[in-house]
């Protein structure tokens, strides 16, 4: 681990954050070409807060984070940029390095709790290995801490259900198991991608009061991936909102979605059903179809479904790439001025 | 664990119970007369009729088959040859001798050949098709897939004749294949084997190659292999723990089709090593018309099969829990 910590930070690394992502671009080689998953994303992540990062399918939300913890193949994958997580940088290192922080400092926890078990190893077998490969603990030891996991988040008996395979648990008792196994060794970070989607929605609350729970007690850094802003509305600290590779929009949960300024941001807050809203009002979707990410639109990759290009200037929208901007705090990646954005917004919230 | 047993054992009673029948009536159905064979070259009427009745062939059919399957239960007493002691498969219509002797004394030789080649096949078959499915589309995956082809496409008699000739008789690189006994000499039983096993290993290892890389393939990508990775596991773990694990199934599938019908008999490579197993007697046994022999070694081939069937299904409940279920 010395040979990467004694990497010299970059130039361009702003502040102390615990875990900083500058300039990430990840691209995978496919028969058709190449496919431009992350363009040039910069996030940073405080110590003890949650990031969501939202987006839809394809908007490079699990791609990120897979690079974060090092698991794309080396062989399909282009990995630039820099990941520092502390002073470690994480791209590049792979091998022993990233097996160390991976399961120990880094944790995952997977979005479909029933095929991100091993079906062939019982439950605290899977928690416990973790635990003796980090610490090296030994057997009993491991078998105790699973115990003592599995209690934390939860599962009643556990005494005796840590001797079960994820086949007979139940989705959430499965989804918590998975948490028990991100928390063993009592993680820095902890990346959830879409930690609830499959799960219902009293399971989800459960799951994600635990989650919270658990940073209380243990002030872990969370980065919760997922397409639900219910779910960020209630967890995160800041919100990202990702869009074909890129960062649209980011800031405290507060401002971005209480006083969001991207029109992508504005399309994902009208798409939502209201249950006020009388059931026959059809649904709001974002028109139009997500970019392909062997072609990228020119200049800004929103601008084929917005519905404000005229108002930027003519032609802008369509030939430069609007940046992420102000560096700190509420920004956007959008050719509008603030005014524009605060006017159109109150419009579009009348009829949230 | 006991109930599967009982009923597996009941049900691989039953089927072979109806392969034996079927067998021995298939047999009164192709013309021929094994009394005549059995009588030899100068044969009176009279001797005819006599040799016909030591063998029990004026017997009704039905009568010869209850006949002979109460001699496996309870022994038998033929008039000509005395006593044979349960389990009595008859007498040998050719050899003179009761069947299942021969059946005892050819058996080490088919097993010992199925076991070394299995073990040979099974290691470089597995460990090929594992390396292939890690170096996808790399020199070392695509020399294992041309390989397993080159060695599926081969013929035993081809390469075994080629092998004998090149490697025994040309190179003096191994020894003449010939079948010493494991109890007598283990290492003259080992090299004397060699020959066959590498051979049959040749031609058998291409299928575990392929079966194994494909397997392999899909369950490196399965979600719980990335979370084995995610947990910071090595990449032996998470390939010899995880992968390797579900991969198991259809080996062990095709490995108990593979062993069960070799210890049948490998009819064609006990020949083109003049091994005498099982194989070379069932043969014999279809050309001499020998009807005991051929009920026999019919019963060994369908009883190997029928009994390793019931390992692989005990073997899938070890390796896949969520099977342990029902």
């Amino acid at each position: 681990m010395t040979a990467v910590t004694l990497t010299e930070r970059s130039p361009g690394r702003r502040g102390d954050a615990f875990l900083s992502v500058q300039d990430l671009h990840v691209s995978f080689r496919t028969e058709d070409g190449v496919v431009k998953a992350v363009n040039g994303l910069s996030f940073e992540v405080e110590r003890g807060t949650t990031l969501g990062i939202v987006g839809q399918s394809g908007s490079g939300k699990s791609v990120t984070n897979l690079a974060i913890l090092g698991l794309h193949s080396k062989e399909h994958t282009e990995i630039t940029g820099e990941i520092w997580y502390g002073d470690t940088e994480l791209i590049g290192p792979g091998g022993r390095t990233m097996e160390r922080l991976r399961g120990n400092r880094i944790a995952m926890i997977f979005q479909d709790p029933l095929t991100s078990l091993s079906p062939y190893h019982t439950i605290g077998r899977q928690i416990s290995e973790v635990y003796r490969k980090h610490k090296g603990a030994s057997k009993a030891e491991g078998r105790d801490r699973a115990i003592e996991m599995l209690q934390r988040v939860g599962i009643p008996n556990a005494k005796i259900r840590v001797d079960d395979y994820p086949h007979h648990f139940s989705g959430g008792m499965r989804q918590r198991a998975m948490i028990a196994m991100a928390l063993v060794c009592d993680p820095d970070l902890l990346i959830a991608d879409e930690p609830t989607t499959a799960l219902d929605v009293t399971v989800q609350a459960q799951i994600l009061d635990l989650l919270r729970n658990l940073q209380q007690d243990f002030g872990t850094s969370i980065i919760l991936i997922t397409h639900d802003l219910g779910v960020v509305a209630h967890t995160a600290d800041n919100v990202m909102v990702m869009y074909a590779g890129r960062a649209a929009e980011r800031g405290t949960a507060a401002e971005v979605l209480g006083a969001p300024r991207h029109p992508y941001t504005w399309g994902l807050l009208s798409s939502i059903p209201r249950l006020s809203s009388s059931v026959d009002v059809p649904l709001k979707p974002v028109r139009g179809t997500p970019p392909s990410l062997l072609n990228p639109p020119s200049g800004c990759p929103f601008h084929p479904r917005c519905d404000y290009p005229q108002l930027a200037g003519p032609e802008l929208c369509f030939t430069e790439r609007p940046e992420l901007s102000p560096e700190t705090g509420h920004a956007d990646a959008c050719y509008l001025t603030l005014k524009q954005k605060q006017e159109t917004f109150a419009k579009i919230k009348e009829t949230l | 664990m006991l109930r599967f047993l009982t009923r597996r054992t009941l049900g691989a009673t039953v089927t072979l119970l109806i392969i034996a029948v079927v067998t021995f009536f298939l047999f009164f159905a192709v013309p021929g007369d094994p009394a005549r064979l059995f009588c030899g070259k100068i044969c009176t009427p009279e001797s005819l009729i006599q040799v016909r009745h030591n063998l029990g062939l004026d017997q009704p059919i039905f009568v010869q088959f209850v006949q002979w399957l109460s001699g496996i239960f309870v022994g038998r007493d033929y008039p000509a040859y005395g006593h044979c002691p349960a389990p009595c498969l008859g007498y040998s219509f050719v050899n003179k001798e009761p069947v299942f002797d021969a059946i005892i004394d050819r058996m080490p030789v088919t097993i010992s050949l199925t076991i070394g080649a299995a073990i040979i096949f099974l290691l470089f078959g597995v460990s090929m098709g594992v390396i292939a499915a890690l170096r996808q589309g790399k020199p070392l995956d695509k020399i294992a897939s041309v390989s397993s082809l080159i060695g599926a496409s081969v013929q035993i008699y081809f390469i075994g004749t080629l092998a004998v000739y090149f490697l025994v008789f040309q190179w003096h690189i191994l020894e003449r294949p010939q079948y010493v006994p494991f109890t007598e000499n283990p290492l003259e039983w080992a090299s004397g084997l060699l020959l066959p096993w590498i051979v049959l290993a040749v031609i058998f290892t291409a299928n575990y190659t392929r079966m194994t890389r494909s397997t392999m393939v899909e369950q490196l990508s399965e979600d719980f292999v990335r979370t084995a990775r995610a947990k910071g596991m090595s990449q032996r773990t998470v390939v010899l723990r995880f992968a390797l694990r579900g991969t198991l199934i259809p080996i062990v599938t095709i490995f108990g089709l593979d062993v069960s019908t070799l210890i049948g008999g490998a009819i064609i490579t006990e020949t083109t090593f003049s091994l005498q197993g099982i194989g070379r007697l069932s043969i014999k046994a279809v050309v001499d018309s020998d009807l005991p022999m051929l009920m026999a070694t019919v019963l060994v081939a369908a009883g190997a099969i029928v009994v390793f069937n019931v390992i692989v299904d005990a073997l899938y409940a070890v390796i896949d829990p969520r099977v342990r279920l029902s």
